[in-house]
């Protein structure tokens, strides 16, 4: 009995942040826009358009190969796997062991390996700029984020999420500077990877300013509905992430009654929302830098990171 | 019993040799030779799998009467020499069966065929050696074998080029392995291991031998500095012969390294574990950025093999680390890493360079930028192709995560270390790693797409035709071995066990019986890893998806012209190339390190002639360290040639001279 209302449970959590990822989105871009003193879209928007997306045919460019056919489902099995590995609203679901904070994120770095393919599969030259700055971009975020992975696996002791998020609501965490350093890297990694203000414009077509847009440039239909998804569930996930490592307040734990679950979801929830609203504000207040300083910004994130290691390394044996 | 059927198989190939040279013109030649390689390699594949299995590393010996008359030839095999024999013959199993179809196309077989065999035995004899005389004969064996096959396409200048800087510093390597070797055997003589391992050196002695070793193993390895040979040397070898070296002889030299500095060298001090990780550290991110600046696809992969060999020694500094502070679980976990992955380097990198032979044959291009649009021309050689592009980038669910995930997780041991130099050290080699790793992502995006995906640059890239069935065989078998290794982990970490326990004393706990296969190294709530788990996980939602919008969405395709951006180019040369692919990364790393300069010349208005833009790179490490001592001895040599033309009383009296210093030294000498 058991196991099968695990097995539920892991299914709950793969069809939540699925079905919450394009709100997210929406809610962002909704707060973006009453920012700028604009009306926005609906909410519900992201999942107009992909319905709509997805019922359109698909135009493959003459060149494309079986890759970049199959690529879109790759990307977006790759995604969501590691979107649904991350605790949301209850801890210790039947699979999160499967695969620590480091295979998730080098379940996210294949993502990004078969998308970046993808931008070189037509064999354009928007293609090719797109995944040239894309891996420019990811072979700094990706360190960075591993730094930041070891500074909170030596604070708790463990490299799974549920130990960790467990961890950080027991009392023996303080305040501790390294935490301070991950939390602020793990933002920057998160706006990099996510291609958002000031890294990559989500909303551009113009060519210069583009990277994951000049990725997808020729994508379309279905296909495009799955680029978009996955991206959106990457937002998700970073939200999540962050959340359940560093405001884990009212994850339900694995044997909990529906009334703490509820509260659960009801936290994580708010949590989506304080984080969308945070990078909204965060968005509208700042401009997009040139694709050079780039590597500045995540060139700090990952220092960040090796600082807030050396930092536990260091003071384990003061 | 184990070593002398071993034996055999090593003899039968040492015979296979001179039939090669028979048989070299022949029609059936290669498919004699290579086909007599793969059944040999494969039984003696068998032999050491039998003995890591079956008899759980049982040390086996045998001494020959040749050699040295008072020493005698000493073989052995035992745990840490079967595991090695396992990698040496899967290797050499997959290159001949690679061969019996890439070898027809051969040009010159009679220059390749009898060396083949041969370094095939000279690499097996290394790994079975007991003794420092069979090991330095059979290791500088191998170095003149694959050198022979270096230079196999003598008539391309490049070649020769490499085989020169190849064998002088081949030889360098060897001499201080000898050094090595002289100091560990003491006054008395004592050569054979198993004398060495009874007296253990003391403190500065073994210090000595630790860095002759990391010189004389690290420059087979190709460890930075010593790696200039290498990516001349083994692209310029035929393709199953680069793989062999790239994929195997690496690996030998990491042998004669683990086997001299955990085996015999005695208990480390911490130090050396300093000297270790550094090494390996630099050396993992040298290797890839080096590889991310070529655009030659063979020459690309020898890179990586440098970055692949500095992982390693960050699992092996770590392993001597965690042995020299008594901290045996650790060290067994991160010496399990570090083994894992020579074995798993050695799989994806011979597949990656069949894959490049496999192109090299159907196009007669290397060059990436004269490539391109493979994968519709050679569907299932990309396809392995790209198995071995994940694999290497240490991508879920395929097999290098995994060795890197162990890795990981011995660093994250690492701050109950007690001494202070390696609590600042590991965390930067930690973000070495981490940093090589997304830089093999973004290098191996480039070698698989320039290659083989956009449009065909030229037109032997158009007309290139699927390889043949022998060499898809091997490629498919060795993509299937790295899915295999990448979800079932368990198993081959529990294959390392008894090497482990010979070496550091205890082994990682059972995976086999784990819970759903996953892999557990200290306790389940530190960390665990399930590959097939994941793996399903992402077949299944893949297949979910796809099936999921086919059936309640649109399955309706149409083929049209490319839209970028309302501006497409039918010329081929506008798409990117492996250059402009890596231009971000070169600005962001290449100014260091490289002192890369991007000089554009743009002509007056009006003027007729073509603007340019030239990229150029400096090789820091040669300038420093191989310019000036290959200008010294053009200085010396130059100056010295004036003593071919004495007279012959001068010649006497030069003789005279020396015989009165000799005199001299003698008489001073206490």
């Amino acid at each position: 009995m058991a196991v099968i209302r695990e097995f539920v449970f892991q299914g709950a959590e793969m069809l939540l942040v699925l079905l919450l990822s394009p709100l997210l989105t929406g809610f962002v871009r909704k707060m973006k826009a009453r920012l700028l003193q604009r009306q926005g879209p609906p909410l519900l928007q992201p999942y107009r358009d992909l319905i709509r997306l997805m019922r359109k045919e698909v135009v493959l460019a003459d060149g494309a190969s079986w890759l970049f056919r199959v690529n879109p489902y790759i990307i977006f099995a790759g995604t969501w796997v590691a979107a649904s590995l991350v605790p949301t609203f209850r801890s210790g679901l039947l699979f999160s062991w499967s695969a620590d904070l480091i295979a998730i994120i080098a379940l996210l770095g294949s993502a990004r390996f078969f998308l970046a393919l993808a931008g070189l599969d037509v064999g354009t030259s928007f293609g090719g700029i797109g995944s040239s700055r894309e891996v420019m971009i990811a072979s700094l975020a990706e360190p960075a984020m591993l730094m930041i992975m070891f500074t909170l696996a030596l604070i708790a002791g463990s490299t799974q999420l549920s130990t960790m998020a467990a961890f950080m609501l027991s009392s023996e965490v303080g305040l501790r500077v390294s935490l301070g350093l991950a939390l602020l890297a793990l933002i920057m990694v998160a706006i990099a990877e996510n291609a958002r203000i000031p890294i990559d414009n989500p909303a551009t077509h113009l060519e210069l300013t583009m990277v994951h847009e000049a990725m997808v440039l020729e994508y379309s239909g279905r296909h495009l509905a799955l680029i978009d998804l996955t991206s959106e569930l990457k937002l998700l996930l970073y939200v999540s992430v962050i959340g359940c490592v560093f405001t884990p307040w009212g994850i339900a734990a694995p044997d909990s009654s529906p009334l703490a679950l509820a509260v659960g979801f009801a936290s994580y929830v708010g949590k989506l929302a304080v984080g969308g609203m945070l990078l909204a504000l965060f968005e509208t207040a700042i401009a997009k830098m040139r694709v050079f300083r780039v590597p500045a910004f995540l060139g700090a994130a990952l220092m960040l990171g090796l600082l807030g290691t050396l930092l536990l390394f260091v003071s384990r044996s003061l | 019993m184990m070593v002398v059927y071993a034996l055999y198989g090593v003899a039968a190939l040492l015979v296979l040799a001179p039939l090669a040279i028979a048989l070299g013109r022949s029609p059936r030649g290669s498919a004699v030779i290579y086909g007599a390689s793969l059944i040999v390699t494969l039984t003696l594949g068998m032999i050491a799998l039998l003995n890591l299995f079956e008899y759980s590393g049982r040390v086996s010996v045998v001494s020959l009467p040749l050699g040295l008359p008072w020493l005698g030839a000493h073989f052995r095999i035992d745990a840490l020499a079967a595991f090695f024999l396992v990698v040496v013959n899967l290797g050499g199993a997959a290159a001949s069966l690679f061969a019996l179809g890439y070898g027809q196309h051969e040009d010159s077989p009679q220059r390749v065929l009898p060396f083949y065999p041969a370094y095939l035995a000279a690499m097996n004899l290394v790994v079975m050696a007991d003794d420092a005389f069979s090991f330095l004969v059979s290791w500088e064996f191998m170095s003149l074998t694959s050198w022979a096959l270096v230079i196999a396409h003598h008539r391309i200048k490049e070649n020769l080029q490499a085989g020169y800087v190849y064998l002088l510093m081949a030889s360098f390597g060897t001499l201080a392995l000898l050094l090595a070797f002289g100091l560990l055997a003491g006054s008395d003589g004592n050569y054979a291991f198993d004398a060495i391992r009874a007296t253990h050196a003391n403190g500065g002695l073994a210090a000595l031998v630790l860095i002759l070793v990391l010189i004389g193993a690290g420059s087979k390895a190709g460890v930075v500095p010593l790696h200039a040979w290498l990516p001349l040397a083994h692209p310029a070898a035929p393709s199953h012969v680069s793989a062999l070296m790239s994929g195997v002889m690496t690996k030998v030299a990491v042998y004669g390294f683990v086997r001299i500095v955990f085996d015999l060298l005695g208990p480390p001090d911490w130090w050396w574990s300093m000297v270790v990780l550094g090494v390996g550290g630099i050396t993992a991110v040298m290797g890839v950025l080096y590889a991310l600046m070529q655009h030659d696809l063979k020459r690309l992969l020898a890179y990586h093999t440098v970055e692949n060999i500095g992982i390693i020694y960050i699992g092996l500094g770590l392993a001597l680390a965690f042995k020299a502070h008594n901290m045996p679980l650790a060290a067994a976990l991160a010496l399990t890493a570090g083994l894992l992955h020579v074995f798993n380097h050695s799989v994806f990198k011979s597949l990656l360079f069949f894959g490049a032979g496999s192109v090299l044959n159907a196009t007669g291009e290397r060059d990436m930028e004269h490539l391109g649009g493979l994968i519709h021309r050679m569907p299932q050689t990309a396809f392995v192709f790209l198995v071995g592009c994940v694999a290497i980038s240490a991508l879920p669910p395929l097999n290098g995560f995994v060795s890197e995930w162990l890795t990981f997780q011995a660093i994250l041991l690492s701050p109950q270390l007690p001494s202070w130099g390696l609590k600042f050290l590991v965390p930067a080699v930690g973000a070495l790693l981490a940093l090589s790793a997304a830089l093999a992502a973004a290098c191996f995006v480039k070698a698989f797409g320039v290659t083989f995906l956009g449009r065909a640059s030229t037109p032997a890239a158009q007309a290139a035709k699927e390889t043949d069935t022998n060499s898809l065989a091997a490629m498919f078998f060795l993509a299937a071995l790295c899915l295999v290794a990448g979800i079932l982990p368990g198993f081959f970490i529990d294959a390392l066990a008894p090497v482990t326990r010979s070496l550091v004393g205890i082994s990682m706990p059972h995976q086999a019986g784990v819970e759903w296969l996953s892999i557990v190294p200290i306790a389940e709530s530190r960390s665990s890893y399930n590959g097939l788990l994941v793996f399903i996980f992402i077949v299944f939602s893949g297949t979910l998806a796809a099936s999921a919008i086919h059936r309640l969405a649109s399955d309706k395709l149409r083929r049209g012209p490319a839209w970028d951006c309302g501006y497409p180019d039918p010329n081929p040369a506008t798409q990117y190339t492996a250059s402009s692919f890596a231009q971000p990364i070169r600005r962001v790393y290449g100014t260091s390190v490289f002192r890369a300069r991007e000089i554009g010349e743009m002509p007056a208005p009006g003027s007729i002639l073509p603007a340019r833009l030239t990229v150029k790179l400096r090789d820091l490490i040669w300038d420093a360290a191989y310019a000036p001592v290959a200008d010294g001895i053009g200085y010396a040599s130059e100056k010295l040639n004036s003593l071919q033309f004495l007279t012959i009383r001068q010649y006497l009296s030069l003789v005279f001279a020396a015989l009165v210093l000799l005199l001299l030294v003698l008489a001073i000498w206490p």
